[in-house]
């Protein structure tokens, strides 16, 4: 599904591809260069680390999604990772000038670093930067031994001695942030050994990346002078630049945190640039408005070229695993083409349209997941987004699409999810609501979404069950 | 000419019929239900006396053309010997029988009684329609589904919402192997000797036999023309025309006009009786057949089989194992609402299936008890009785499930809903819950403290029975498995609240 929607996106692209290969330069290539076949092996934009001199691509490779041997993604399933894919993704990468690949102890269900490891091992350690992360989330991993384990598999798994970019992973998570940010940092000493790890050399960047509670954010960076972070990963895109907080309260406007990163010269790192995929897979009317603007430029190459706007950025992280996924991002980065302020009010505008519409914020990343009664959570508010943004929410039973849509709704619905692990079988014990890095109210939003089903399926007035919750 | 407008509408209903007993959409229903309502049996039950009537008088008036034109097994009968018949050297592959009325009329006794004291089962075994409807229910409808599956899965690869899935599974293992051995016996017989089960085991073939020797138009030979060649005979699937004697069983003759072609000398006509007066008068004797006794001893058998209930799962990696549910022991079965009370759809169904085939929601499958067997109840497993779902009730031909409103469906009681402590979540593992309160239609289940001192005690269902009307959505969306913690059991009555 995904990446049919992908290719559907990339289609025109690929068809000036051929073209292009085939000798006949397609008319009107003054628009921009991106649309072009050829992606330029030395036009990458690079960003300055203010604290070591890195150059670092403006795009980074997110590692959290490798492709599987059945052309899956090896974050949604259990199928062997690809590992000769991986290696062509890299090679590509690298040739087409991308040096930051950022990974974790958590990500592909424990076998990203290792696979990654293999793929970069085969180029000179001094052609890119590893970032990985202290992923101790369970508490059994809380332990001052068992963390200093994790970080000394890492340095394994991945064959090297030190780790450019080291990250204290998603603090700010969890039922209590600020608890559990003291639990797995502070209290055990883990911090203070990452700084002597720092001045040993074995680690040349310290920073963390964030997720949820601002209190915890803030009090990182008020210990600025203490912990002397080189660098922190937020999350940034044009939706979340503004309309952050409005999605949902527990979260911060991208427009300060970017802000206060930037006050006090802290390179900002970018996670979510395309809010897992919200940003490429929107409303129709929202696509037809960015493709009117730039017709040869993919949805997602606007969201690329506003996280990569911010000076004070140092890369944009994208988890690709397809081919396809490198070069489109490879096309809005070589190179960058800043935004222009026009351009930039233009997205803000289209940010307010599609808020307009009631899409959940979820960005599919499973943390939430298994639910132990067998619900697909995401499975369920990804196939309630898409009928949102297919036009397949009908407001009333008079309006003149109700029963294609509502077939659309019902059919999908039994198509995306097995019955028995639909909305309606949410208990609601709650045990899936902190482990949502967007703060998603998933009982309330799943017994909404049924309540739309239900209505549906009953033929009765939609009014009530189309609101959002707040 | 006859024999062609014969055909052509035998297979038509055939087509139709079968049809609406593999449409799992409920759409066809709307345009075909005619169909199983003009069924003899079902229209006996149903008390319709306009088409009870209506078929007795068209068997008075032209014979049994019911049996070879609307009853589908009849029909089905007539395919499966015609594929014979293309054999090599076996078209003229019959021949004249005495017909066996003890048994006939013997299974006919039998049939009538258990009609009257309403052991449902024995009825729907013999009934010919019902019978067909299994066939396709249970043999011929998987093969259709899994067909439309396979297009739902190119329809869903190419973005349509034209076809959706649907889920294949074994309803009643013994209603399954009834299926499967009533459609070994009847294809083995119409494939050896054409309409033998119509003539020694179908009720509704003894009795529409019976009115058939007075029928009004007839088959009759002329013996003025008539060189005794034996084809007509050798012809006849029913094995009814003695060629010798010139003379013809009406009881077996099906009117299916096939030897009016087949005779090379124009002997045999399609006539009324008074044009034909001058004609040989016509005995019958006794017939013989072997098929019989194996389908008796066979469904015998079926009635002492153990229900076996097929479970099919998948499983993903990032999901949580979801375990089936089992179906709980009610002390009463729960019937649709429509069926008025057990005793009324125990004395009326003739287990079709028909409503089985159109339930949506996986709710309605056949009785595996003996005394039911082959006749729908309620389970709520796989879904529960949806409040804008009164399918079952359009389409029962035998009036076993009366035609509800909707509305009406919201206020009729079929069962009540009964809490099981030791499976409740609240109370087992000290989770927050009250799914079956949240999904309620009625409003029947209320959250209360278990402790009525302690506020903040895990919040268990109290059922008003009143107000419960046994839809089993409670049942069905309980998370706690294989055992549901809340159960519906059947009411014998049901009310109206």
């Amino acid at each position: 599904m995904n990446r049919r929607q992908f290719l559907a996106r990339l289609g025109a692209g690929a068809a000036v591809t051929s073209a292009a290969l085939a000798g006949c330069r397609p008319k009107g290539g003054a628009i921009s260069g991106s649309g072009d076949g050829e992606i330029p092996t030395d036009k990458m934009t690079y960003r300055t680390n203010p604290r070591t001199g890195d150059k670092v691509s403006i795009l980074g490779y997110g590692c959290m999604r490798w492709p599987t041997v059945n052309n899956g993604s090896a974050r949604d399933n259990n199928d062997a990772i690809d590992q000769e894919e991986v290696n062509r993704l890299v090679d590509y990468a690298i040739e087409h000038g991308v040096n930051y690949f950022d990974t974790s102890p958590a990500y592909c269900k424990g076998r990203s670093e290792h696979v990654t490891g293999i793929a970069l091992s085969r180029h000179p350690r001094n052609k890119y930067f590893i970032a990985t992360k202290l992923s101790n989330f369970a508490p059994s991993t809380w332990s001052r031994e068992a963390s200093i384990a994790m970080y000394r598999n890492s340095l394994k798994e991945l064959q090297t001695d030190y780790i450019d970019y080291m990250l204290l992973h998603a603090i700010g998570m969890g039922n209590n942030g600020m608890k559990e940010f003291e639990a797995r940092y502070l209290d055990n000493g883990i911090l203070d050994f990452l700084m002597a790890e720092r001045k040993a050399g074995r680690i040349r960047n310290l920073g963390f990346s964030y997720h949820g509670d601002i209190a915890v954010f803030e009090r990182a960076l008020a210990e600025h002078d203490k912990y002397q972070w080189d660098f922190v990963q937020i999350q940034l895109n044009y939706l979340d630049w503004k309309h952050a907080k409005e999605i949902n309260p527990r979260n911060t406007d991208a427009e300060y945190l970017y802000g206060e990163l930037a006050k006090r010269g802290i390179p900002a790192v970018i996670m979510e640039p395309l809010l897992g995929g919200r940003l490429s897979k929107v409303h129709d009317h929202v696509a037809a408005r960015l493709k009117q603007r730039e017709p040869e430029k993919s949805v997602a190459s606007w969201a690329f070229r506003f996280a990569g706007s911010f000076p004070g950025v140092l890369t944009v992280l994208s988890g690709m695993t397809y081919m396809e996924h490198l070069q489109d991002n490879l096309r809005s980065y070589t190179p960058l083409k800043p935004l222009t302020e026009e351009e930039m009010r233009f997205l803000f505008d289209t940010a307010d349209l599609m808020m307009q519409y009631p899409t959940v914020p979820c960005n599919d990343c499973k943390y939430c997941m298994p639910c132990p009664y067998g619900i697909d959570i995401p499975g369920i508010l990804l196939h309630y987004n898409k009928c949102v943004n297919e036009g397949n929410l009908p407001e009333s039973r008079q309006a003149e699409n109700y029963r294609k849509a509502r077939r659309a709704f019902l059919v999908g619905y039994d198509r995306s999810v097995p019955r028995l692990r639909q909305a309606d079988h949410c208990i609601g014990c709650n045990r899936c609501t902190h482990h949502c890095p967007q703060n998603i109210r998933i009982p309330q939003e799943l017994q909404r979404i049924n309540q739309f089903a239900e209505y549906l399926k009953q033929g009765l007035d939609l009014a009530p069950a189309i609101q959002k919750t707040k | 000419m006859l024999r062609k407008i014969r055909i052509t509408l035998a297979l038509v209903c055939l087509v139709l019929i079968t049809l609406l007993f593999l449409d799992f959409t409920g759409t066809l229903h709307a345009w075909l239900g005619w169909l199983a309502k003009i069924q003899f049996l079902p229209a006996v039950l149903a008390m319709n006396a306009g088409v009870v009537a209506g078929l007795i008088l068209l068997t008075l008036l032209f014979g049994r053309i019911y049996c070879s034109v609307i009853c589908p097994l009849g029909v089905f009968q007539d395919v499966v010997s015609h594929i014979s018949d293309m054999r090599k050297k076996k078209k003229y592959r019959f021949a004249y029988s005495p017909a066996l009325s003890w048994l006939r009329y013997g299974l006919l006794a039998v049939f009538v009684i258990a009609l009257v004291a309403g052991v449902g089962s024995f009825v729907a075994l013999l009934a010919p329609y019902s019978s067909y409807g299994r066939i396709v229910q249970n043999l011929f409808a998987p093969v259709w589904q899994w067909g439309n599956n396979l297009l739902a899965y190119f329809a869903e690869r190419a973005e349509s919402y034209t076809f959706y899935r649907t889920e294949v599974w074994i309803r009643s293992l013994p209603t399954f192997i009834v299926a499967a051995v009533t459609f070994a016996i009847v294809t083995v017989l119409a494939w050896r000797g054409g309409r033998t089960y119509c003539n020694t085991v179908c009720p509704v073939g003894t009795v529409l036999g019976f009115l058939s020797r007075y029928s009004r138009f007839r088959i009759t030979i002329d013996t003025r023309k008539c060189n005794t060649c034996h084809l007509c005979e050798k012809q006849c699937k029913a094995s009814c025309i003695d060629a010798s004697g010139h003379r013809i069983d009406y009881s077996r003759c099906v009117a299916c006009m096939d030897c009016l072609e087949t005779c090379t000398h124009g002997a045999i006509r399609y006539i009324s009786v008074s044009k034909a007066k001058n004609e040989k008068s016509v005995r019958e004797k006794p017939s013989v057949d072997k098929g019989r006794r194996g389908f008796l001893t066979g469904a015998g058998l079926l009635l002492g089989t153990a229900a076996l209930k097929a479970q099919e799962k998948t499983v993903d990696g990032g999901l949580a194992v979801i375990l089936d549910k089992k179906v709980p022991e009610r002390k009463t079965p729960i019937v649709p609402p429509g069926a008025g009370s057990l005793q009324h759809l125990r004395q009326h169904c003739t287990g079709c299936q028909l409503c089985v085939s159109v339930c949506p929601n996986g709710v309605l499958r056949p009785s595996s008890d003996l005394g039911s067997l082959m006749q729908p109840e309620s389970s709520y497993e796989r879904g529960y009785c949806r409040p804008e779902c009164v399918k079952c009730g359009e389409v029962c031909p035998a009036g076993a499930i009366g035609k509800i409103s909707e509305a009406e469906k919201s206020s009729i009681q079929i069962g009540h809903a009964v809490w099981v402590k030791e499976n409740c979540l609240p109370v087992t593992e000290g989770v927050s819950c009250g799914n079956c309160a949240r999904h309620c239609p009625s409003g029947a289940i209320t959250m209360v403290p278990m402790d009525a001192e302690d506020p903040a005690s895990p919040l268990i269902p109290a059922v008003n029975e009143s107000r419960c009307i046994g839809c089993g959505a409670c049942e069905n969306l309980c998370p706690s498995r294989p055992f549901s913690a809340i159960y519906v059991e059947g009411h014998l009555v049901h009310q109206t609240l």
